[in-house]
């Protein structure tokens, strides 16, 4: 169904098919364990810069093989994008489609409820929550979940609205069908190019919150991570400016190819355009 | 053998908006429509003519409420009906013709499922019978390749082929009346006259009763049996349509047919309506309604 229609879509789905080849084949594709220390071959450069051909992207600080922890980071940050954006998406299109359609009261508690929340500092509820379940994978994801579902909560609220007053919805009124009917064949159809979008921007946000997160020491400190091999490779920039940049390069990949996949599925899947 | 059976009377309908002072939607409204007949309403934007489809088909907009009055579809009062016996009956019994084609499908679905949906919904078919009616449906309205229509999205085709499947729709049950609200202005001239054409020979096959809403003289002469005049939510003038066009008794009605351009005369001066808005809203109604 989804052809490559531009250049621009084209690399972004060679990339991101990297990606997941890495996440899904990470063990089998990294030439070292990520975790695999050796401090007598510390801050090797990468080949193309001088490097052995041992690792191809250089060592860090404890001699791990940075090639190795990159192709583990995008597990962790494919993991974090996918299961975090699903996560925030799901409990912000269900509570969004219920607050748009039935408006009243049940709207209004629904909102000012996303108003505070969204007032509380998002940075501040994932220390909290980090305190309180621990420092890990997980804690970043339960963090995208409870601070994001708002984006979609907000977004998916008023698109219901005003699908409501669509000439088709009356149709389907004047059709005979049933309220829940209504919703679940003139509505939610309708919403769902809406949010896909949103799920693979979204997906985006999830990877770089993981990267913040990371590098404030809130991510796993046991599995590789990209915000990891940033926040390690910061202190040693001087020394080897490759640990922090290969990384960073992974994380802008990823984004933008995320974005332009979103950007084209919506343009296929929505048949007005 | 012809006897003729009304199967929707409306009995002095009277709707209002706004608190306390009542502007008044409807004054009074009474007219009836029988079994095989088309019966035209006319008048210019905001006299009140959607406001009768609305008010049959219990689809009021917020605020608005029926004051006294009734309408009676088939000997049923359609005011005392619960939400569930008039979703039963709409589209089945009753069906709608909208105005604007083009808004009035669900842009993401396909012509099949929302022709196929009235059926399953109202007539309790499968979805082989379903697609294999669909099928008929369409080739009745002339689409040309139904089965290719079948699949496409509603964006796909032209307003007047979109014109044809809500038809296709509003006369899948076979109801026993039809309310067209203004069904072919959204339209090209060509188009319209091809809509219309069709209208009238389902309407003549099945014998439906249609209430027909628009606000084109020429429409009404061409297919209405008899016709409504509106003016400020009353009804001022009802006759059949060959006497409303020759010999208008009220003059908002000879206004109006005399501002309809005629290309078979000389004169090519086009004629405005005097007092063209609609006005005195907010009047109670009195004398002058009671005597109507």
């Amino acid at each position: 169904m989804v052809k490559p229609k531009s250049s621009r879509f084209f690399i972004a789905l060679v990339l991101l098919g990297v990606f997941l080849l890495f996440a899904i084949a990470a063990p089998w594709l990294s030439p070292y364990d990520p975790l695999s220390q050796n401090l007598k071959n510390t801050f090797a450069p990468p080949t193309w810069f001088g490097g052995s051909d041992l690792h191809w992207l250089g060592t860090d600080s404890l001699g791990r093989d940075l090639l190795s922890r990159i192709i583990f980071g995008a597990r962790s940050a494919l993991y974090v994008a996918i299961v975090g954006a699903m996560g925030a998406a799901a409990i912000g299109f269900v509570l969004g489609v219920i607050a748009g359609f039935y408006e009243g009261l049940i709207d209004s508690v629904l909102s000012r409820l996303v108003d505070i929340w969204m007032s509380f500092p998002s940075v501040l509820l994932c220390i909290v929550l980090a305190a309180v379940i621990g420092p890990g994978l997980n804690t970043v994801i339960v963090a995208i979940v409870v601070i994001d579902w708002t984006r979609f909560f907000r977004v998916v609220r008023a698109e219901t609205i005003v699908q409501k007053s669509r000439d088709y919805v009356s149709s389907g009124i004047i059709i005979g069908l049933s309220r829940s009917q209504i919703l679940i064949k003139e509505i939610i159809p309708n919403i769902l190019p809406l949010l896909i979008t949103l799920l693979s921007l979204e997906m985006g946000i999830a990877i770089v919150v993981e990267a913040i997160l990371s590098f404030v020491g809130l991510s796993s400190s046991g599995v590789p991570t990209w915000g990891g091999i940033i926040q390690e490779g910061r202190l040693y920039v001087y020394q080897a400016w490759w640990v922090m940049a290969l990384p960073v390069m992974c994380i802008v990949a990823a984004v933008l190819s995320i974005n332009a996949f979103g950007d084209e599925l919506r343009r296929s899947i929505d048949p007005i355009r | 053998m012809s006897v003729t059976r009304q199967i929707l009377i409306v009995d002095k309908l009277r709707i209002a908006m706004g608190e306390p002072t009542n502007t008044w939607l409807l004054r009074d409204v009474s007219f009836s429509v029988e079994v095989g007949k088309i019966i035209g309403l006319v008048g210019e934007s905001g006299a009140g003519k959607t406001m009768v489809s609305r008010a049959i088909l219990g689809f009021l907009p917020t605020g608005a409420r029926c004051v006294s009055g009734r309408a009676l579809f088939d000997g049923r009062d359609l005011a005392g009906l619960s939400t569930n016996e008039r979703r039963q009956l709409l589209s089945k019994d009753m069906a709608y013709i909208p105005q604007n084609p083009m808004t009035a499908l669900n842009p993401v679905i396909r012509i099949k499922d929302q022709v196929c949906d009235v059926l399953k919904l109202h007539l309790g078919l499968n979805s082989g019978e379903a697609h294999l009616r669909s099928i008929e449906l369409l080739d009745e309205v002339r689409l040309p390749d139904p089965e290719k229509i079948m699949s496409m999205y509603p964006h796909e085709l032209s307003g007047g082929m979109r014109q044809r499947v809500l038809i296709a729709i509003a006369f899948a049950c076979r109801p026993k009346l039809v309310i067209a609200d203004e069904p072919t202005t959204a339209l090209d001239v060509t188009v319209q006259k091809q809509i219309l054409q069709l209208l009238k020979s389902l309407q003549q096959k099945y014998q439906t009763a249609t209430l027909f809403i628009t606000h084109d003289l020429g429409v009404v002469a061409k297919i209405c049996d008899g016709v409504h005049v509106m003016h400020g939510g009353r009804i001022i003038e009802s006759a059949d349509a060959e006497t409303l066009i020759n010999r208008p008794k009220h003059p908002y009605t000879a206004s109006l047919v005399a501002a309809t351009p005629r290309f078979d005369l000389p004169a090519n001066t086009l004629h405005p309506i005097p007092d063209g808005v609609v006005q005195g809203l907010n009047q109670e109604i009195g004398e002058w309604d009671s005597r109507a």
